[in-house]
């Protein structure tokens, strides 16, 4: 088998991972909580990051109105099949190792991943600044609007007593890896047709 | 005559010594406040423990007559918790709220208080292995067992037999026995009979509690009973003297009246020194003998956050009048206290509280006495041992009145002098004084870290006083209790602090902060609350009544009680608020308490649930409130009951933001 081949079954085969490891991490720091509180977003579940975090995010942001964190989102059934699908997909296209599909795998993927982000944004907004008119604090940015909440995409944010932080977690980062070596797999296989 | 000429000679040594030893505690003060140590640092800077920083040590300390246990930092002196132990407490709301209240039971009925004493961290291999803590009840005889994960006390067993449980409640070095000797000789079994006739016919027992080493749980094994002597102290052999135990008397004059004057005629008194493994022999052998006894044993289970109370019946006793090897005296000079046994188990060093010297014994030339059968006599049958034959050594004048002896591992003794009022370092083998320093005032007891182990860790040395007098900025009469801290790194030791204690500081134990800190217990897990009226989600909470007996199911969570409107309780009824913290974050207590209600507050950790009983005397709407300020909206975190007649109709339903139910 060509080496085009195998990195292709390879990168794709790393999508996989994401069936057991997490995918993101938002995570919330203020003085009280020494030991900051958070949560692994996994493609099919939102998790605690240590025992109870998501019971004690949900106190936290009843105060200020906002939903609790979903225990089962549209996403959980989707997303499986999403990765589970390209994975499958990537790992033919690598025995078939027609380098031009590996690229088209990689294309797709990657528009797969940016509406994936745009999904988890979109979540973020609503999660942010749907909240309670029962609320019981109500907070007015300075120019009279009420306040968000919305946790950062990625990268840190101060809201209130906490900072919040989004940051891509192992089965991201194998996810990307994986998409980078499809993506050497098709310069790879450009130069093995040559 | 002579008695009123000598008390006068005592009483002028006293002063000179007061005198002396004042103005060296001045000059050796000085000197501490303004010289470093080796390292260059001020002595303020050596008990500074920074802001958000540990202490590199938990001290357990005395009550007292309090009858609870403190918790400190050393060195920092700073007081972390007082675990309610032997007396109700209503801020934790021990002994009052319906889970602990069988903790307090006796064979006498409920006790409300107690006077702890002596407290001692449990051992393996001779080694403190921060597992639990023991502390005796001095007054109605008890040992409490402390968990050091969740810091509260888990059981509390009654000695039988026994009165002013004093010599107690010290662990063997596997925890296989925490012991209490009875400093009162008393009839055996209870009976109507003259005081007068005491000497010969009172007995006492020196009780041998047996630990389950996984559970910690706690059972008479059994008690040697003994001449009526007075007990005082104990510790165990450890090393090669591991199956003795070594328990301090007095009053071997078997006086009853007038002790400070005729319990003090003896030159010697004697330390008595128990073979408990041969005590073990016996009993299989079939040689003890089962009397009918009353007592207390009460647990508090963890999982379903009761304590249960079970009157026990009997207690099996070995005579040691009549088994001959099971107990040895040891004279000692003038009414022992301490009884103290160096980290080898080699010396058994015996504190005459009413001598100048510090009298020493080698175990080693015990058991060749023992075995030469160099005997002085004997006392009720019990073989006294010759003095001479079992003495390892004597501190010649190291102070007036020593009390108590610990050790810090590098072959030096340090033993407190209540009446010069000092501490004293000595070296063992060698018995020359090293050092001396004053306390303010009359030192009782001193605590090294490990100190009554294999493995002393001879950093600092807590000294407890009895008196405090001009030390604090005054608070009337009755000011506070104190102890103080000394570094004993160097040759000399240096006094570092003072600080305040709660109740008298009898006795300590200390152990490094590491041996606690990572294991202590943060939440309960809810899943696990076997609590039988918990309820574990606000569907759950209801309101349920079985004739005058209303229980309700309530729950608490940041920040309301569910359900807070409850409507048809009627005066006459007893109402149990079943209260379960629905929390599962760390140090998010709630607490809660009812207007009128004849009992304490809750105050109840995450993840548990307590009980409290309130029985409405009058017609009306009576509120109750969230007692710990928990988060930004405990001021909003109440509710109501209403209270109806007797005999109205008033519907019982219950609610929660509109919501009713019934």
């Amino acid at each position: 088998m060509k080496k085009s081949s195998i990195l292709m079954i390879l990168g794709s085969a790393m999508l996989l991972s994401l069936f057991f490891l997490p995918l993101w991490n938002i995570t919330l720091e203020a003085p009280q909580y020494p030991i900051p509180i958070g949560m692994d977003i996994y493609i099919t579940k939102i998790a605690d990051h240590n025992p109870n975090d998501i019971k004690n995010i949900n106190l936290m942001n009843h105060y200020v109105g906002m939903k609790k964190i979903p225990e089962h989102m549209a996403e959980f059934d989707i997303f499986p099949w999403v990765v589970g699908g390209m994975a499958v997909l990537g790992i033919i296209l690598g025995f078939l190792g027609n380098h031009k599909l590996f690229l088209a795998w990689f294309v797709l993927m990657a528009l797969l991943g940016i509406a994936g982000m745009y999904d988890f944004y979109a979540w973020e907004y609503d999660y942010g600044h749907s909240l309670s008119p029962k609320a019981a604090i109500k907070f007015l940015n300075p120019d009279g609007t009420p306040m968000a909440y919305q946790p950062p995409l990625l990268g840190s944010k101060k809201i209130l007593n906490f900072r919040a932080t989004s940051l891509p977690m192992i089965g991201a980062y194998l996810m990307f890896a994986g998409m980078g070596l499809t993506f050497v797999a098709y310069l790879l296989g450009r130069k093995e047709s040559k | 005559m002579k008695f009123i000429l000598k008390s006068f000679s005592i009483l002028i040594v006293f002063a000179l010594t007061w005198s002396l030893s004042s103005c060296g505690g001045n000059m050796g003060e000085k000197k501490a406040d303004n010289s470093g140590s080796a390292l260059g640092k001020s002595t303020a800077e050596r008990v500074f423990v920074a802001p958000g920083q540990h202490d590199e040590f938990y001290g357990f300390i005395s009550g007292g007559f309090s009858g609870q246990l403190a918790v400190y930092g050393l060195p920092s002196g700073r007081l972390f918790k007082v675990i309610p132990v032997f007396s109700q407490d209503g801020e934790k709301a021990y002994g009052y709220n319906e889970e602990t209240k069988p903790m307090l039971q006796t064979s006498h009925g409920f006790v409300p208080w107690d006077d702890s004493h002596h407290p001692d961290i449990s051992q393996t291999n001779g080694e403190l292995d921060g597992r639990w803590v023991f502390i005796n009840a001095n007054n109605t005889p008890r040992i409490a067992r402390v968990s050091l994960k969740s810091f509260e006390t888990e059981e509390i067993i009654e000695i039988p037999n026994s009165a002013g449980n004093h010599s107690s409640a010290f662990v063997t070095e596997n925890t296989e026995y925490v012991v209490a000797g009875t400093r009162f000789g008393v009839p055996i079994p209870q009976r109507d009979m003259s005081i007068e006739d005491y000497k010969g016919n009172f007995k006492a027992a020196l009780s041998f509690v047996k630990v389950d080493p996984k559970t910690g749980h706690m059972n008479i094994a059994f008690q040697v009973l003994m001449p009526g002597f007075d007990y005082d102290l104990t510790h165990p052999g450890r090393g090669k003297s591991h199956g003795w135990m070594f328990f301090s008397t007095y009053n071997t004059e078997e006086a009853n009246s007038l002790l400070e004057v005729n319990a003090s005629q003896n030159d010697k008194d004697f330390i008595a020194a128990i073979n408990w493994k041969k005590a073990e022999e016996f009993i299989k052998q079939g040689k003890g003998k089962m009397m009918p006894a009353k007592y207390a044993h009460n647990v508090y289970d963890e999982a379903t956050m009761k304590a249960t109370s079970t009157m026990e019946n009997q207690v099996m006793t070995l005579d040691a009048s009549k088994l001959p090897g099971l107990v040895y005296f040891l004279p000692t000079p003038k009414s022992p206290h301490g009884c103290d046994v160096d980290p080898t188990g080699e010396y058994i060093v015996g504190s005459g509280k009413l001598a100048a010297a510090l009298t020493v014994h080698s175990f080693t030339k015990m058991l060749k006495a023992i075995e030469d059968k160099a005997f002085d006599g004997e006392a009720y049958g019990i073989p006294i041992l010759k003095f001479e034959a079992v003495n390892a050594g004597t501190v010649v004048q190291p102070g007036l009145g020593p009390l108590h002896t610990e050790f810090d591992g590098k072959g030096n003794a340090y033993t407190t002098f209540f009446i010069s009022s000092e501490v004293v370092k000595w070296k063992l083998g060698t018995w020359e004084v090293i050092d001396r320093k004053p306390t303010y005032y009359s030192v009782g007891h001193l605590m090294i870290p490990g100190g009554n182990s294999r493995k002393p860790y001879g950093k600092y040395l807590v000294a407890m006083n009895k008196i405090t007098k001009d030390r604090y900025l005054p608070t009337g009469p009755e000011v506070c209790q104190s102890a103080q801290l000394y570094d004993i790194t160097g040759e000399k030791m240096e006094m570092l602090l003072d600080f305040p204690t709660v109740g008298e500081p009898h006795y300590a134990a200390g152990c490094p902060a590491s041996l606690l800190e990572d294991k202590s217990q943060k939440i309960y897990k809810l899943e696990d609350n076997q609590h039988k009226y918990a309820t574990k989600s606000e569907k759950e909470a209801k309101v349920v009544r079985e004739g005058k007996n209303v229980h309700i199911y309530m729950t608490m969570i940041r920040s309301h009680f569910a359900p807070d409107n409850i409507e048809g309780v009627k005066v006459g009824d007893k109402v149990f608020f079943h209260v379960t913290n629905l929390e599962q974050d760390y140090d998010v207590p709630h607490g809660i308490s009812m207007i009128g209600a004849n009992t304490s507050e809750l105050l109840i950790m995450p993840g548990q649930t307590e009980t409290f009983v309130w029985e409405p005397k009058e017609v009306g709407v009576w509120p109750f409130y969230c007692t710990d300020f928990c988060s930004a909206l405990h001021q909003e975190m109440q509710g109501y009951v209403r209270v109806s007649p007797a005999g109205s109709s008033t519907p019982l339903k219950w609610g929660l933001d509109g919501e009713w139910h019934n």
